[in-house]
């Protein structure tokens, strides 16, 4: 392809379309979360679709999220052990690993994980449905899209990002005892003690809200895919980007808020 | 031929002969991303007439389908079906009227999680009152009229392009709708897959005198349409006799540059003097 037909391929758009563009989809997105939550209290509630989206999005996830929770307080154990010990305060390890896995890294793993596993997946099958006009067919044969597919996959997403978030912080503690008790010859009774006294109501308030919002991000953004084939394309790869993006930053605010809410530092 | 004048009236409440006229589109204008689509569309479908639509890839022939499903509103323009103004319908309002009307997407538009008979019963299946009883009769009576009752529990993908859009047909045709859209239901399939799909819709035409719009680029398709008539006793498609031409309830449109530029019968377009319209049916 020659230079002159590459340039008029390349599309060129002015900074006040690119601005409306942006801002558009801001609405867009707005919008789509507002009737998620909306079409809630609304009939008919797509229940069995809850349920099956429940089953993929929750007992799908279950083998990595075990792996990357386990794996997560494997690593800041053996990385704090150093520390602790130049202090000589290795004891304080459990406690460690399980404030650190509790109210920070169980539910940001678990949400980047499940963002990378299931957002793309959402984002790739409805922009499919678009492709193939399933979508029109739907709202042709009396169903609103939103109600059928969006609802159920939110409220999925939310309900069993929580309960995988309790399990990869459960995981992230066996990981961390196993580096404590095989590698660092620390008693596994005095750990899993430590560890579960060390815990106060704020760190396990904050370490659950977290996946509320993260469930929210996931199953939001990747319901916002557009159609066409290279459509279908970049939704997929937007819909992890942005969702783990938004998960990090609403991750430092949603803290901040939680620490003045609640007193603690 | 001179592109015959419509007879467009202007005026604000439902036509006046919206008894007689199933779908009236007037003044309808729209444009994607500042491109015209179409521009000033007006026509009307008669109660039991099916009108066959052409036009080159497009010309906006699909859109005018999905915009008398409300599926797509006008920019300009409004649009009347069985005497609902829907251009100014809520999607929820727009829910209760789609009950009435089938359509029968460009490449069947199947949902690929669902069995042949999950996706022919999907509406009966949505509406909750009716019975499991009820709709497996529908569903068989439904899949019986297109001759697939075999695939009942297959899945889309196991099925050919041609079955397809047969259970697309009859996922459209099971709650007897008024009004039945097609779009280019015969694109890309073999011509005795074509013959079977266009029989069906000379069935659903003749015994049950639905109104139809049909999209396509195939000619023949209407020329067959419009030259043959269903035999309820003899189960099958047969041809007019020699002087019954015209009988048959089918009307022309021709779309170019989104405009209408034909609207008429078989015997109209085919004395048409219009240059483009000779060279398109030629």
């Amino acid at each position: 392809m020659g230079a002159g037909n590459l340039l008029t391929n390349l599309e060129l758009i002015s900074p006040a379309d690119f601005i409306k563009q942006k801002v558009q989809s801001v609405q867009d997105y707005a919008l789509l979360a507002a009737q998620a939550v909306g079409n809630l209290f609304r009939r008919p509630l797509y229940v069995a679709d809850m349920v099956q989206q429940a089953d993929l999005i929750g007992w799908g996830s279950m083998p990595i999220i075990i792996l990357a929770g386990a794996a997560s307080g494997a690593v800041l154990a053996l990385n704090s052990a150093s520390t602790l010990q130049r202090f000589g305060s290795l004891g304080l390890i459990a406690q460690l690993v399980s404030v650190g896995m509790v109210r920070q890294l169980g539910p940001i793993i678990t949400g980047l994980m499940v963002a990378g596993r299931n957002a793309s997946g959402m984002a790739s099958e409805l922009g499919s449905m678009m492709v193939t006009e399933q979508i029109d067919a739907m709202r042709a044969l009396g169903t609103d899209p939103t109600k059928k597919l969006v609802t159920p996959r939110v409220v999925a997403t939310v309900f069993m990002l929580f309960f995988l978030t309790i399990i990869s912080d459960l995981f992230g503690l066996v990981g961390g005892a196993m580096v404590a008790v095989l590698m660092l010859g620390l008693d596994s009774h005095q750990f899993w003690t430590s560890s579960w006294q060390i815990l106060a109501f704020q760190d396990v308030f904050t370490g659950l809200v977290q996946p509320i919002f993260y469930g929210f991000i996931i199953a939001t953004v990747g319901m916002t895919a557009k159609g066409g084939t290279q459509g279908v394309g970049r939704a997929t790869t937007q819909a992890v980007v942005v969702s783990s993006v938004m998960i990090l930053v609403t991750d430092f605010f949603l803290t901040r808020v939680l620490i003045v809410l609640l007193g603690f530092r | 031929m001179e592109t015959p004048a419509l007879p467009i009236e202007r005026f604000h409440g439902p036509p006046a002969d919206s008894a007689q006229n199933i779908i009236v589109f007037q003044d309808v204008v729209l444009a994607f991303e500042d491109k015209p689509v179409l521009d000033g569309i007006s026509f009307s479908l008669a109660h039991g007439e099916t009108k066959a639509i052409f036009g080159v890839a497009g010309s906006g022939k699909s859109t005018l389908l999905k915009l008398a499903m409300g599926l797509v509103r006008p920019d300009e323009g409004r649009i009347f079906v069985l005497g609902n103004d829907i251009t100014r319908m809520r999607e929820e309002e727009l829910f209760e009227l789609r009950r009435q009307i089938g359509m029968v997407f460009q490449e069947s538009a199947l949902f690929d999680s669902l069995t042949v008979r999950d996706n022919v019963a999907y509406r009966l299946m949505e509406e909750g009152d009716v019975s499991e009883q009820e709709i497996n009769t529908r569903v068989r009576e439904a899949l019986s009229f297109v001759e697939l009752e075999h695939t009942i529990d297959k899945l889309p993908s196991e099925l050919s392009g041609g079955m397809r859009r047969r259970v697309a047909i009859a996922r459209a045709i099971i709650t007897h709708p008024e009004i039945l859209l097609y779009d280019s239901p015969t694109g890309g399939l073999d011509p005795v897959t074509s013959t079977t799909i266009i029989e069906l819709i000379v069935k659903q035409r003749d015994v049950y005198k639905t109104s139809s719009l049909l999209v396509t680029h195939r000619l023949q398709d209407a020329f067959v349409m419009a030259s043959h008539y269903f035999d309820k006793q003899a189960n099958r498609m047969l041809p007019l006799s020699p002087g019954a031409k015209g009988d048959v309830p089918i009307g022309f449109l021709i779309l170019r540059d989104g405009k209408i530029i034909f609207d008429g019968d078989v015997q109209q377009l085919s004395h048409s003097r219009d240059e483009y319209i000779r060279e398109y049916i030629s």
